[in-house]
């Protein structure tokens, strides 16, 4: 009988906190392992338990599996969110694929040179306010369903809302112009799993703390 | 009826070569429309044609399609080239996902400031000796197949050997301890439309040179 997924990672959002919201969304209750030391990762490496000597790793149905993405699309086909064919399949990753290049040029941010940081920043709206976010509320005005993919939740709306609530922590004025991604993000914060994650207490991750950032970076020297 | 698959794109590897690769592998004719001019690239964003104003763009059955990995397993679905199961599917995916970090670092080289590319290229040398082929010989080690997942041939393989191809390009002693990545490296040549698609006159595109980088950097409008 397989037990609850485990995943190892650092105790922060990093490239594993999307892996959390799918998990959380889908009502899977998961366990987590936090490395917390440089020894930490160097057992993991030791044990042979990651492919390519990194994390995010998770312990699922037998499984050792590396890689954020194998780890999301095991994970959504596994709990029906990842749409009911090909061609659902093909929007739901488009469409997720847009989330993921926002999302890392937010998660990149606080690693960037102070010297860097305004530019980015200034970048990082620009691409939120006239690439992404226009995208994203064009698909929801062309069908005027509740949800992005065949009127039926999937991981691109879990994807998707999580980001804007990055978003929103960044500059809440962006979201502004957007009534029908507003909506969505209500909607999908509202549905009991994903709720119940939202409140204090979760294992969803808070914004990563500057500090927290050169601790880790000195640690495990990156 | 559905027509040819159209890629939009550079005439150059970039982004699109592994989807040139994906769809010759599984015996797919497709047609290709060059970018040439920034305004070509203009046009498609105007037209409304890339939801993120980006390319590769492939026109099939119906969608237009970007992202990379979107028109990939689109692909790989459509011609039974992403296992038997969920499970297949995982180990398929983890491993193309370790192909493309490396493929990422090898894509990005071309546009690395000078004064910092004999370190970048030292870097990825030691990551494909040390990290990503030891992964791949060992996975092959394991089970003894001849393909990397459900001994039958699969994206993670076409994606694989084409990396190869790269690794040699870069330096072919970097192969000579992986005898059996180099086996499917031949097995996989061997396969008769991967053969074609090997062959001189195919649409398969060649390494960037200077040329092709400032034409690409030209029509991309990157400094």
């Amino acid at each position: 009988m397989a037990g609850k997924p485990i995943l190892h990672y650092f105790n922060g959002r990093g490239r594993m906190e999307c892996i959390r919201w799918l998990l959380a969304a889908a009502g899977v209750e998961f366990e987590e392992k936090f490395i917390e030391k440089p020894e930490g990762l160097d057992k993991l490496k030791n044990d042979g338990s990651l492919m390519f000597q990194q994390v995010p790793m998770a312990e699922i149905d037998g499984m050792k599996l590396v890689q954020t993405r194998a780890i999301l699309n095991y994970i959504a086909a596994k709990h029906n969110l990842y749409g009911k064919d090909m061609k659902e399949r093909a929007l739901i990753d488009m469409y997720s694929e847009g989330v993921a290049d926002l999302g890392e040029m937010i998660m990149h941010l606080p690693l960037c040179p102070p010297a860097e940081k305004d530019a980015k920043l200034t970048l990082i709206r620009e691409k939120t306010t006239n690439r992404y976010l226009p995208a994203f509320e064009n698909v929801l005005k062309s069908h005027g369903q509740d949800y992005l993919v065949g009127n039926k939740l999937s991981r691109a709306d879990i994807h998707l809302v999580e980001l804007l609530y990055y978003v929103e922590e960044l500059d809440p004025s962006l979201l502004a112009s957007f009534p029908l991604l507003k909506a969505l993000k209500a909607r999908v914060s509202n549905l009991p799993a994903v709720k119940k994650f939202l409140q204090p207490g979760s294992q969803r991750k808070p914004p990563t703390d500057e500090k927290k950032i050169e601790e880790a970076r000195r640690a495990f020297k990156f």
